[in-house]
């Protein structure tokens, strides 16, 4: 089953998405990531106000079977957590790079995004 | 290198999840372990469960032999009926928890878990041996030569016996294996084999589990698939399974079950018959029926939105105290009742229906309730 893998955004090797806009991004999970985890119960985001390093651990996604930590694609502050993902878990499943976005932070240096990886990259990763 | 059970091709087929489980290659899931599990629910799920081993025990000393090391009394059983049983080291904590089904006056079959097969063998055979078997007792590990599946949920019975048509033994009266009671056992032919079709499971479902030569498993898995079918039967993973059996309160190896852990703690003294003369563990066990133990195996239901409890998190009590009162050993989001649910083992005070307790997930207290088991229970 192949998963969806939009042009317009950035991606984490740990299955994170990231849509710029200025000086600040939107993070979500991807459609692979997603369809790995299967019925997502419940996800826990990061406080509006959270200093948060790339690479870190932020946020977490849970599953039937299991919980997976997300981890931040970018260094920045936390300026918005999803409330409608934390009141419906599954919208992570249904709409990944939509409705179910899980955070979005106002980048600490704007070209940190570009050493993220290409749709292109991220496609040949997942395979 | 982990094992793979004979249908490890199918699994591959249907696109299965593999994981690793008690050195076995296993599919996890097929769909999704929500979707597997309501289809058990509601319709019916086929489930591989080769992995699982098999002892086979015959002869004149095999009944006092099984009686002395396991913990429910076999002499209940008549020919072609089954019991849950457990088997316990002398301290009373429980080395596996197993099916054990009389075939015959002197021929048992013992099921156990994947995990276990190599200690229970060990320790059952050095019991064979002190029990001074003469030449016409025998007991073998069957477990390469025998693989089964588990086929469960409310709608099994409609097609059952399209699969197995032709009995060749069973309980008194039984001639077909839709007619077979909770736990008995019928011997059907099925390509010119034995096999062996029990009503039993481990999913709190109506259903069967299927017993027989490894060579002909993928064929049975095909011939239950086919005509299950029309029947909305699914193929279910280690994940439905395990949720099924927690929302049904039954025991996993390894979690609420283990050699320090006794069968009265685990709330398991249904299965351990004190009046039925000597067998191990049965002075702990006697000793623990009157006095008292030190812990207790609940099962509790989360009262407000959190994360799933999950095995290894500390229980507390509502109150303000210094230590946990206990850990969780079982946990997952329910997807019957669609609540975080989970066993545990707490101290006795603290093991009563209604209790408010809190789970400490990622370093903050939940609050949940202590409940009576089951979570769910079939409608009769």
């Amino acid at each position: 089953m192949s998963s969806h893998v939009p042009a317009d955004l950035k991606y984490a090797k740990s299955h994170e998405w990231l849509r710029l806009e200025g000086d600040h991004a939107t993070v979500g999970i991807t459609d692979h990531a997603q369809h790995e985890l299967t019925d997502v119960v419940f996800v826990e985001l990061p406080a509006v106000g959270r200093k948060i390093k790339a690479g870190e651990a932020c946020a977490v996604v849970e599953s039937v079977k299991t919980a997976s930590d997300i981890y931040s694609p970018v260094t920045g502050e936390v300026i918005e957590a999803n409330q409608a993902v934390v009141t419906n878990p599954a919208l992570a499943n249904s709409d990944p790079y939509g409705t179910g976005w899980f955070f979005k932070v106002k980048l600490a240096n704007a070209a940190e995004a570009a050493g993220l990886l290409s749709p292109a990259q991220y496609s040949a990763q997942i395979g | 290198m982990l094992k793979r059970t004979p249908l490890f091709a199918v699994h591959q087929k249907l696109g299965a999840r593999l994981v690793e489980f008690g050195g076995w290659e296993m599919p996890v899931q097929y769909s999704s372990i929500m979707d597997e599990h309501l289809a058990v629910r509601r319709a019916a799920g086929l489930f591989d469960i080769s992995h699982m081993g098999e002892v086979r025990v015959s002869g004149p000393a095999a009944l006092g032999f099984l009686n002395r090391t396991l913990t429910n009394d076999l002499r209940k059983l008549a020919p072609c009926h089954g019991q849950y049983t457990l088997m316990c080291n002398e301290r009373g904590g429980v080395i596996d928890d197993l099916y054990a089904y009389r075939l015959a006056q002197d021929d048992f079959l013992l099921i156990i878990n994947a995990s276990r097969i190599e200690p229970d063998t060990a320790w059952l055979r050095r019991q064979f041996q002190a029990a001074n078997p003469g030449n016409g007792d025998r007991f073998e590990n069957v477990s390469d030569a025998l693989g089964a599946v588990a086929l469960q949920g409310p709608r099994a019975v409609e097609f059952i016996d399209e699969c197995f048509p032709a009995i060749t033994a069973g309980p008194t009266g039984v001639k077909r294996a839709s007619e077979l009671k909770k736990n008995q056992i019928g011997i059907f032919t099925f390509a010119g084999h034995s096999v062996y079709v029990a009503r039993t499971g481990y999913t709190g479902e109506d259903g069967f589990e299927i017993i027989a030569a490894t060579e002909i498993i993928a064929a049975i898995w095909e011939r239950l698939m086919s005509a299950g079918h029309a029947h909305c039967l699914q193929p279910a993973g280690l994940g439905a399974r395990d949720t099924l059996r927690t929302e049904a309160c039954f025991p996993l190896y390894g979690h609420e079950l283990d050699e320090e852990t006794t069968l009265i703690e685990a709330g398991l003294g249904f299965f351990v018959a004190l009046d039925k003369g000597e067998f191990i563990g049965r002075t702990v066990l006697a000793d623990q029926k009157a006095n008292g133990v030190a812990k207790k195996c609940v099962a509790f239901k989360m009262t407000e939105k959190s994360a799933p409890p999950r095995p290894g998190y500390p229980i507390w009590s509502s109150g303000s105290a210094a230590a946990p009162i206990g850990k969780v050993v079982s946990g997952t989001q329910s997807p019957t009742l669609g609540i975080g649910i989970g066993l545990g083992y707490v101290i006795p005070e603290f093991a009563k229906p209604d209790t408010m307790i809190g789970i400490e997930i990622r370093g903050r207290r939940s609050s949940a309730v202590v409940v009576q088991k089951p979570f769910y229970r079939k409608a009769n």
